[in-house]
């Protein structure tokens, strides 16, 4: 029952980041809401669920195959909407989160080097903001999730063309201590 | 103190022995003045030419033509001894002669004059006692003189620029004279460094530091190398710009959501919000007298300039011509602003006449970023990338001289142009 209302409310919440001109004030959707999109399922399943009490002596946040360990969410271009296919990575933390109740996040948001570098930053915090939207919609509590921003100043790939581009346009989980 | 109107191109950075930048002119539009500077007797015994130092600042404006001294014997070092015929026949049209001689204690006294040829008459006369370190900086002061007595404007060659500097991981903040010479850097770091703004005085810089790991900003005191945290809120903490009196620090911080602009006292002080906005505020500058905040803001939906009263209150929109327009700075009388617009996928710095917003495209790159006026407000140092190098370059305002600032070091990126000297 309960994984149920987590479903619909992550349902909710991606429905509600999905459109490309979201911005900080766009309400968030009410979670009561019974409204159930078709991709609900297919979300849940692709969501793997950290397995913390069969292989202890792993860190899942570092464990190669664990979701937990994929900490990139990618943007087109001049967008900050988190796209379907980071939901369920973006879930997995936000579940995290929410079992690590001592544990708090930074989200780093980047920018490709197109543009001014100081709007650029700006435009990297709030990608990092559309993050930290869906992750607080799943419960995480504000306080635990700082959002900041390199901007264009440390790109993944320093090529420039859209391929090194579409690398460098991305939001990072960091956990603190880390 | 600002009277820098007119009009003219003007001036930059030089030749680089061992130093960082190398400006050279690509384009110089409009009538050169003909000038003859002579070598200055007695100075080849000194450390450093003070004719080479002056000859190389007024070329450099793109304003001036160097005349051939070579030949003319014997050297003149009073009015004199000044045959205006020869000079006359070389097309000059001024002409600077002078002579350095030791003193007591290791001293020199460096007399330089300067003659309009045509009326054979003798514009300025100046004498400076020295130590021989202080030679090219007498230098750059003489051409100061020169420059504002042929062109009616105040020389910056006695000013500084800093800018970053990228290798590989590795960042520095770097103070050069405006020439290019006695690069100094000032901050290193293995995270970012940006938006390096001066402080009124030129005693002081804030900047944007990653070092822990996330924007902050920082204020140096460069004589004393001493730093203070200005903003470490919540979220990013960026785009420092100080208020003309050098009271207020305007600040672009994240920590109630999307950025925003906010005020903190310069001395140290709780952040005030001056912007309250469902979008992106940020890049603040104020107007040179004090009563406007300019910004870039994307409420309306597509980035552009705003402005609003220093203190906050209602803002209003500046520019409405494309879709991105972002980063203004104001010419030093306030009557202009240079800012960053993207046409075509190209982003190029403009300028724009607030009185009735006119606007004019000064460069042809493809990233330009970070214009910054010089003091007089004759040239705008900006940032632009040539073969993926971040690359510094400078235009003048009317857009008939160009200067390329050319390094061999690394990026070279985000210059800030320093104030007038106080002394």
């Amino acid at each position: 029952m309960k994984n149920i209302a987590l479903i619909i409310v992550v349902a909710v919440a991606i429905a509600g980041c999905a459109s490309k001109e979201e911005r900080q004030d766009t309400p968030v959707t009410d979670r009561s809401s019974g409204v159930t999109p078709p991709m609900a399922n297919n979300n849940a399943g692709s969501t793997t669920m950290p397995n913390r009490q069969t292989d202890v002596r792993g860190d899942p946040l570092h464990e190669p195959g664990n979701i937990l360990s994929k900490r990139s969410v990618f943007f087109d271009y001049d967008s900050n909407a988190v796209k379907d296919e980071y939901r369920g990575l973006v879930q997995a933390h936000s579940r995290y989160l929410g079992d690590k109740r001592d544990s708090k996040i930074r989200i780093e948001g980047n920018c490709d080097e197109r543009g001014s570098r100081e709007y650029n930053l700006a435009l990297g915090q709030r990608r990092a903001e559309s993050v930290k939207k869906v992750m607080t919609v799943l419960g995480v509590q504000d306080m635990r999730i700082e959002t900041v921003s390199y901007g264009e100043e440390k790109p993944m790939a320093n090529g420039h063309d859209e391929q090194a581009w579409s690398q460098n346009r991305r939001a990072d989980i960091k956990y603190s201590g880390e | 103190m600002k009277r820098s109107i007119l009009f003219a191109g003007l001036l930059l950075l030089a030749f680089a022995g061992r130093a960082q930048l190398t400006i050279d002119i690509t384009t110089s539009g409009g009538r050169q003045v003909p000038i003859a500077v002579m070598p200055l007797a007695g100075e080849g015994a000194q450390p450093q030419s003070v004719s080479e130092v002056v000859a190389a600042d007024l070329a450099r404006t793109g304003l001036f033509r160097l005349v051939n001294t070579i030949g003319i014997s014997p050297v003149p070092t009073e009015p004199s001894e000044v045959n205006f015929a020869d000079w006359t026949a070389r097309s000059a049209e001024a002409l600077v002669i002078g002579k350095i001689e030791s003193q007591a204690e290791g001293r020199v006294e460096v007399r330089f004059r300067l003659f309009d040829v045509q009326k054979q008459a003798q514009l300025a006369s100046y004498s400076y006692v020295v130590g021989p370190a202080q030679l090219r900086a007498t230098a750059h002061r003489i051409a100061d003189l020169i420059y504002e007595r042929l062109t009616g404007d105040k020389g910056v060659f006695s000013t500084k620029v800093t800018y970053v500097v990228k290798r590989g991981k590795r960042y520095e903040l770097q103070v050069a004279d405006a020439d290019g010479f006695n690069a100094q850097s000032v901050l290193a770091s293995q995270e970012p460094i940006m938006s390096p703004s001066w402080s009124p005085d030129g005693s002081r810089l804030a900047y944007v530091s990653f070092d822990q790991k996330k924007p902050i900003v920082v204020v140096q005191n460069l004589a004393q190398g001493t730093t203070r945290i200005a903003a470490n809120y919540r979220g990013n903490n960026s785009a420092p710009a100080w208020s003309p009196d050098g009271r207020f620090l305007a600040v672009a911080l994240s920590k109630d959501g999307l950025t925003q602009i906010y005020r903190i006292p310069a001395a140290g002080g709780d952040a005030e919000r001056l912007t309250e906005s469902p979008g992106i505020d940020t890049q603040p500058a104020f107007s040179p007298d004090g009563q406007w905040i300019a910004f870039t803001s994307d409420r309306g939906g597509s980035p552009q300039i705003y402005r609003m009263p220093a203190a906050g209150g209602p803002a209003q929109r500046l520019t409405f011509e494309g879709s991105y327009n972002v980063g203004p700075r104001f010419s030093p009388d306030g009557r202009f602003m240079a800012y960053v617009q993207r046409e075509a996928g190209r982003f190029r710095i403009a300028t724009m006449e607030l009185a009735n917003g006119q606007i004019q495209v000064l460069t042809e790159g493809t990233l330009d970023d970070s214009p910054t006026y010089a003091p007089n407000g004759k040239m705008i140092l900006y940032e632009s990338q040539v073969g993926g190098r971040g690359q510094l370059a400078a235009v003048s305002g009317d857009g008939r001289v160009r200067q390329r600032l050319t390094s061999a070091a690394g990026d070279v990126q985000d210059p800030a142009w320093g104030p007038m000297p106080t002394n």
